[in-house]
């Protein structure tokens, strides 16, 4: 079996944020997972979300709000441990690559069924992987953006979705064995395997309701019945409801499930606005929700609420635009920011508690994180001191943040701005604020039209994979950052390649060293976000991955 | 009456064009767009072009207007990008909430503010007045979403009033119009008909703000003006008594431009409902149209956009013709 294997600082790491945060607040997650499977112990939860799902075929989605639903009802081959990163079996009990990781052998568990009766097994395993390979029409493939992603290209490459496909075929030689085969190495494998996207479904579901009939209709795309009533998969919960008038969402428990959930009924009300979140909680109106501001944790502490904060899996960035100002071409410059900028009083004064200042652009929880990264304490002296070696004494750089937007990495953008501009100020920087709507303009500006010097951004990761954060940034040429270092760029290439294990979480740490020599931003933060739940609900471990699953669930 | 009628039917038609230019030219104009919005945050300049090439959002954008017209006059307004539901049916669920809300707001709008505005009147100068006028400029000066948000957090739990939603999870009423209180008349499901009561309170206040204070300040100058009109003074001088001359004389009269004040609100009510749903989290057409500009959500910004205007088109001929039959003079103009 090829499990995830940890370094040891990772490890220390992920024991002492992840494990510690994660079981004194929630109880023990491994106990509550043997004591599930049958005798629910009743009840509905009502969980606030922060927006509206799109509808709940994963493979045609990549947001947040939609996956924290289709997670509750269907399983991945491999998932993530509870309040962790890590990679721990789900419908696969066992995976392992061959030699050059282009083969990947799956051992299914066996006896499972999806929720309408169809059995689980490599037959249905080879159905899903079939079914996105040769999904038809521009407007199916340019809406599988995951898949897109880790598998560069479709059977036939329609409209604009070009590659090479990764994926070559699939082979069942016996019902508890799926055999994968590539075209090429892909370094995301096996981590990727855990995105919701790739949730396995009921071939007889996906065949009856048509559910790859998807069409274009004007500026937009519809999708057949399938993705809004008839999601089937393996699941503690399977779908019962969508009522749009009042924006929620209705999952009953599934008694066919290997795990069934504890409670009857989950629903999911959806409320955007943060306040109306934390009003609807104090008012009974809802059990839980997701993301409350960190302004809110000690009110909401004080009156009895859970505020479990999550491991952190994100991270804040300074960008810098080397086309935008030559002489941020010169490290020197480029460093003295980074000594410029006091990461440890911003986390502590601004960031929730939890949060810790960034060395590198991968987070601590993921595969490839090394600590043996050249670091930039604070130090205003050394920052003038460059500026000055560089000749760069009264530089003056147009600042770009985001308004109107909080992200889990970036809850208060214009506080971000403020704290570093001020600090960037006093080394004798000159800085011209600009402010844009995020979604007026501010992303395109700054990752098209690289108009900025420097910027703000960050990233949350999709699976444990240091290729999700460092190949998106850095892995070739970029506006957002205006530099060409072939070097860099192939460096995360061979990483991306690299064989799963400790030979692809080497490469990227060897990567990580020459990110961090070069600078081609400026790491700030590991942000942590937070979900909250009532003072009687149990079995809620807040995941790094906002992979919080419902199925242990107890109203106390 | 048919060819006033048909008249103002036709003089509509260019209206609602130019308004359909305007909206599609001016969401166009916007930065972002809809293949970002699709794709999300993490999306790329390069994935966001290529998905605009798929959506054919680089084609020259007249081209793009007439393929929109040509849809919109089927009826197809496409797929929010949001929920990936038709628009037209977004609206149609969506509708009688806002329909809900603005009624019971003007409710409270007209039950209070002709009372009030009465009352400033005939005590003019005094202590009744000025208080009544203070609260008046409070209620225009003060802006719904901070004045939602206050009532939220100061009177929400202490009087037992839901501050977000149109029910509560728990109650599992029966959908037939999708009017919350309507439906619990019809299916005799009084639990249903009190909480979709107690879910209006916070919001209908909220929104009935401004619309009370404007008819207030309206009905106490009209009163005021009526009130030295010379047919009062004859009323006077014939001996009736004071009762009669304010029921039948005063306030009957001072009626009429509370009564087209009353109707221009309604329009205006539309606006302040895009912030008092988005507070309160009433899942109306101003909760669509607030979700739809955060998201840059096109087609249902296009269709909800050109959907208001429909309705001030509508409530334009509905008062034209109105006028029409109290006053047959102006069918000839």
């Amino acid at each position: 079996m090829q499990l995830l294997r940890l370094t040891r600082t990772r490890r220390a790491a992920l024991i002492g944020l992840a494990g510690a945060l994660a079981v004194s607040l929630t109880g023990c997650a491994q106990s509550q997972r043997d004591e599930a499977g049958g005798g629910g112990t009743g009840g509905t939860m009502v969980f606030g979300d922060t927006g509206n799902p799109k509808m709940f075929d994963p493979v045609f989605n990549d947001d947040g709000e939609t996956f924290r639903i289709t997670r509750q009802m269907l399983d991945t081959l491999i998932q993530n441990k509870p309040g962790t990163a890590e990679l721990e079996p789900s419908l696969a009990t066992k995976w392992e690559p061959s030699n050059d990781s282009k083969t990947w052998t799956f051992t299914l568990k066996s006896g499972v069924k999806f929720s309408d009766g169809t059995p689980f097994d490599a037959a249905a395993v080879c159905y899903n992987f079939n079914r996105w390979f040769n999904m038809k029409g521009a407007a199916a493939q340019s809406q599988m953006i995951y898949y897109g992603d880790v598998f560069e290209g479709f059977a036939k490459n329609e409209g604009d979705a070009g590659g090479d496909p990764v994926y070559k075929s699939c082979d069942a030689p016996n019902a508890g064995t799926a055999v994968l085969n590539l075209n090429k190495a892909k370094g995301a494998f096996p981590a990727a395997f855990t995105l919701p996207s790739f949730a396995m479904q009921s071939p007889t579901a996906l065949k009856q309701f048509n559910a790859d009939q998807v069409t274009q209709s004007g500026d937009s795309f519809s999708y057949s019945d399938y993705a809004y009533k008839h999601v089937t998969g393996t699941g503690p919960f399977k779908f019962e409801g969508w009522d749009q008038g009042k924006g929620e969402i209705t999952l009953v428990r599934n008694d066919t499930s290997a795990e069934p959930a504890k409670l009857d009924k989950l629903v999911f009300k959806v409320i955007p606005d943060e306040n109306a979140r934390k009003q609807a909680l104090k008012a009974g109106d809802i059990q839980g929700y997701d993301f409350p501001a960190p302004a809110d944790y000690g009110l909401l502490r004080n009156e009895g609420e859970q505020v479990l904060i999550r491991p952190s899996f994100n991270v804040l960035y300074l960008g810098i635009n080397q086309a935008g100002n030559p002489k941020l071409k010169d490290v020197r410059v480029r460093q003295a920011l980074a000594y410029g900028i006091n990461r440890d009083q911003f986390v502590k004064s601004k960031l929730a508690e939890g949060s810790e200042v960034a060395t590198e652009f991968v987070p601590k929880a993921v595969e490839g994180y090394t600590d043996d990264v050249t670091k930039y304490p604070f130090d205003q002296a050394k920052a003038k001191q460059l500026l000055a070696d560089a000749g760069a004494s009264n530089l003056t750089l147009k600042f770009y943040y985001p308004t109107e937007v909080t992200r889990p990495y970036m809850p208060n953008p214009a506080d971000t701005f403020t704290a570093i501009s001020e600090d960037l100020k006093a080394i004798g920087i000159t800085i011209q604020p600009v402010a844009e709507p995020w979604n007026g303009g501010y992303k395109d500006d700054v990752q098209k039209f690289h108009k900025q010097d420097i910027h703000l951004l960050g990233w949350t990761g999709d699976y444990n994979d240091a290729g999700n954060f460092v190949g998106t940034f850095f892995g070739r040429e970029k506006p957002e950052f205006g530099f060409n270092n072939p070097q860099l760029f192939s460096a995360l290439s061979a990483a991306d390649a690299a064989p799963a294990g400790d030979q692809h979480a080497k490469a990227y740490q060897a990567a990580n060293k020459q990110i961090m020599d070069f600078l081609p931003a400026i790491p700030i933060a590991y942000p942590t976000p937070a979900i909250v739940v009532g003072p009687k609900i149990k079995g809620v471990v807040a995941s790094p991955l906002t992979d919080e699953r419902f199925n242990n669930v107890t109203l106390g | 009456m048919l060819r006033f009628l048909v008249r103002r039917v036709l003089q509509a038609i260019p209206t609602l064009l130019i308004l359909s230019i305007l909206v599609f030219a001016w969401l166009r104009s916007l930065p972002g767009g809809p293949a970002a919005a699709l794709l999300g945050d993490k999306a790329t300049p390069e994935k966001i072009a290529s998905l605009n090439h798929v959506l054919g959002l680089d084609q020259p954008i007249i081209l793009q207007y007439f393929k929109f017209l040509g849809r919109a006059v089927t009826g197809d307004f496409g797929n929010s990008l949001v929920s990936a539901q038709p628009v037209m049916s977004e609206i149609g669920t969506f509708l009688p909430a806002t329909i809900e809300l603005g009624v019971s707001a003007m409710l409270i709008a007209i039950i209070l503010g002709v009372p009030f505005g009465y009352l400033a009147a005939r005590y003019r100068g005094g202590a009744v007045d000025n208080v009544i006028i203070v609260l008046t400029l409070i209620g225009v000066a003060v802006p719904v979403f901070f004045l939602g948000y206050t009532m939220q957090d100061l009177l929400s739990v202490p009087l037992g009033l839901p501050s977000q939603g149109r029910q509560a999870p728990g109650i599992d009423a029966t959908s037939i119009t999708n009017f919350a209180i309507l439906d619990g008349i019809m299916t005799s499901e009084w639990d249903a008909v009190w909480d979709a009561i107690k879910h209006l309170v916070l919001p209908a206040f909220a929104l009935a703000t401004i619309p009370l204070a404007v008819i207030t300040r309206i009905t106490r100058a009209s009163v005021l003006e009526v009130f030295n009109e010379d047919f009062i003074r004859t009323a006077n001088s014939k001996g009736l008594t004071q009762q009669v001359v304010r029921q039948r004389h005063v306030l009957r009269n001072a009626l009429l431009p509370v009564v087209t004040t009353i109707g221009l609100q309604t329009g205006a009510l539309l606006g302040g409902a895009v912030l008092t749903e988005r507070v309160f989290n009433f899942r109306g057409l101003g909760f669509l149209l607030a979700e739809g500009i955060e998201r840059r959500d096109y087609p249902r910004l296009q269709a909800l956009l050109l959907f208001g205007a429909l309705v001030y088109v509508l409530v334009n001929m509905l008062v034209d013709v109105s006028y029409g039959i109290i006053d047959p003079r102006v069918r000839v103009r």
